[in-house]
């Protein structure tokens, strides 16, 4: 069943004079990891509001086309209930940071405690998001005094801890480094384990080749390619995308003849292993 | 213009020790790319070349000056400051007069902050929202107005607090042609990235810090050091990885000296 059903999808911001999304369809399966790439300003965000319900009730512009999130209309279905199915963390951790509360813990508690969630269960469900995001050592810092890579850790933990079924992640890593990195990465693989639909931005290729099990690529506002990463990826540079140094290691090395032609570009170590390791 | 650190040491209000002695000469015209992980004192670092920052202990002396003798409106003249959330620094309600603000407080005649602000927004790709509210622009776009400012600064030294951060492949190569620009200006480009791939294939100069210390300096070789690169929570360059993965005695770091390699073995 397709927990997210997206129909000829348009939108355009109200002072825009260009459409930010063109007639985009597709459908996203419950418990599968699917990124979305594409150069900056290709729709990436502002495709993820529209899958939230941002757009069309925070979001003024023109919408066509339908948003269903388990099968409610997102333009029929009021915020105040999209924000449980969907939680989508920004881009930018800093706009994420409610302001409202004065340590890390209540920060992470937050949404629940909006939501009427019982004491001890909240109590519970916030210490398991701090530590799932290395958080616990911080707890009782203001949000205001973390670091940028920690602040992003915060911002997920704060929609991860209220366990919607999808959670939509706008370039999680940005702000992070490289283990930081590896520990969201690992924590989305987690989450997708346990059966929630993860939906991901991503610049970092290596990332989405390794996690995601589908690829949509949008390129000024339409989607121009679905299907399955390595696949994808190996045409990175038609859409403005950072390929991974493997296969720019790999693409020289055909031009030199040191690899077959017809090899298909690694995206990864492991895959490049494999065409080397001869 | 130089840039000459000593025992500097850096402790936040709320007591967390983010600098513990660093000492670090910086000279004119140097390209330095700073690594490390979340939390090693990176950030807390530069901020003391502009003077958002005052030493606990030991000083900071950029060219001439001690830090702690100038304001943060001084130091604007020698470095410019490009902040990690572009949002902390953009305050005019149009990208043209966002870049033009600098420059002018420079008491510069209005012909030359013209050109000053045109040759930045061609630089960074904003001549089409020269007009635009920069916070109407997506978030990505509004780092190229942070960048901009700065460009249109013209200081002699240039942080850059993760440049690297949400850019895509057009990002990166204009991002590029600005390191190119610099360092053809002789100006001295302090960038903070988590990108190591781009640091060793754009930086001379690597500098690892963790926990509030720096714990190694020099090029791209430092990262074959596995415990320096544990140290400080990153990855080594994707294709130095790779070569380790295949048993490699010398560990090539760009895509060119890889294939280099691969050819030899």
């Amino acid at each position: 069943m397709s927990i997210l059903s997206v129909r000829n999808l348009s939108f355009r911001y109200q002072q825009a004079t260009v459409p930010a999304l063109r007639d985009i369809s597709f459908e996203v399966e419950s418990g599968t990891v699917t990124a979305i790439v594409g150069a900056n300003g290709a729709g990436k965000s502002t495709l993820g509001y529209a899958l939230a319900g941002y757009i069309p009730h925070f979001f003024k512009g023109e919408m066509q086309g339908t948003v269903r999130v388990n099968n409610a209309d997102t333009r029929q279905t009021p915020l105040a209930s999209l924000v449980t199915q969907v939680g989508l963390v920004f881009q930018n951790p800093f706009n994420q940071i409610s302001g409202a509360k004065l340590t890390v813990a209540e920060e992470v508690a937050f949404g629940l405690e909006n939501l009427g969630v019982p004491r001890e269960e909240m109590t519970m469900r916030v210490q398991r998001a701090l530590e799932l995001f290395g958080l616990d050592q911080v707890a009782n810092q203001s949000p205001f005094a973390l670091s940028g890579g920690q602040q992003q850790r915060l911002a997920l933990a704060s929609i991860f801890v209220m366990e919607p079924p999808v959670m939509v992640l706008d370039e999680p890593t940005a702000q992070l480094d490289p283990v930081g990195t590896r520990e969201v990465m690992e924590s989305i693989v987690a989450l997708a384990q346990r059966g929630q639909t993860i939906v991901f931005m991503e610049h970092k290729l290596e990332w989405v080749a390794r996690l995601a099990s589908r690829v949509l690529v949008l390129d000024q506002g339409a989607l121009v390619a679905i299907g399955e990463p390595r696949q994808l990826l190996a045409r990175a540079d038609e859409w403005g995308l950072n390929e991974t140094r493997y296969a720019r290691a790999a693409r020289l090395a055909k031009a030199r003849g040191l690899i077959a032609k017809d090899a298909l570009l690694p995206q990864t170590l492991e895959q490049a292993r494999e065409i080397l390791d001869l | 213009m130089d840039i000459h650190i000593t025992d500097l040491a850096h402790s936040y209000p709320n007591s967390v020790e983010a600098l513990r002695g660093v000492s670090l000469d910086v000279p004119s015209g140097s390209q330095l790319a700073l690594l490390g992980q979340n939390g090693a004192g990176k950030t807390t670092l530069v901020k003391h070349l502009n003077g958002l920052l005052k030493p606990t202990r030991g000083t900071v002396r950029v060219g001439d000056w001690d830090t702690r003798e100038h304001s943060i409106a001084q130091l604007a003249r020698r470095v410019g400051f490009v902040f990690q959330n572009p949002d902390d620094q953009l305050f005019k309600t149009r990208v043209w007069d966002e870049i033009a603000y600098g420059p002018l407080n420079l008491h510069l005649t209005q012909e030359d902050v013209n050109t000053r602000v045109e040759r930045a927004l061609e630089a960074c790709e904003l001549g089409n929202v020269r007009d635009s509210h920069p916070y109407d622009l997506p978030l990505w776009q509004r780092r190229w107005v942070a960048l901009a400012s700065v460009v249109a600064m013209q200081t002699p030294i240039v942080v850059l607090d993760e440049p690297t951060t949400g850019q895509d492949a057009f990002g990166l190569a204009r991002l590029v042609r600005l390191l190119e620009f610099w360092h053809a200006q002789g100006a001295t480009v302090i960038a903070v990235t988590h990108d190591v791939d781009f640091a060793v294939e754009h930086f001379s100069e690597l500098l690892v810090m963790a926990e509030g210390r720096v714990i190694a300096r020099g090029d791209a070789q430092i990262l074959a050091n596995e415990q320096v690169v544990k140290d400080a929570a990153l990855d080594a360059p994707q294709l130095m990885r790779l070569a380790r993965a295949l048993g490699w005695q010398v560990l090539p770091v760009t895509p060119k000296q890889f294939v280099e390699a691969l050819a030899s073995h």
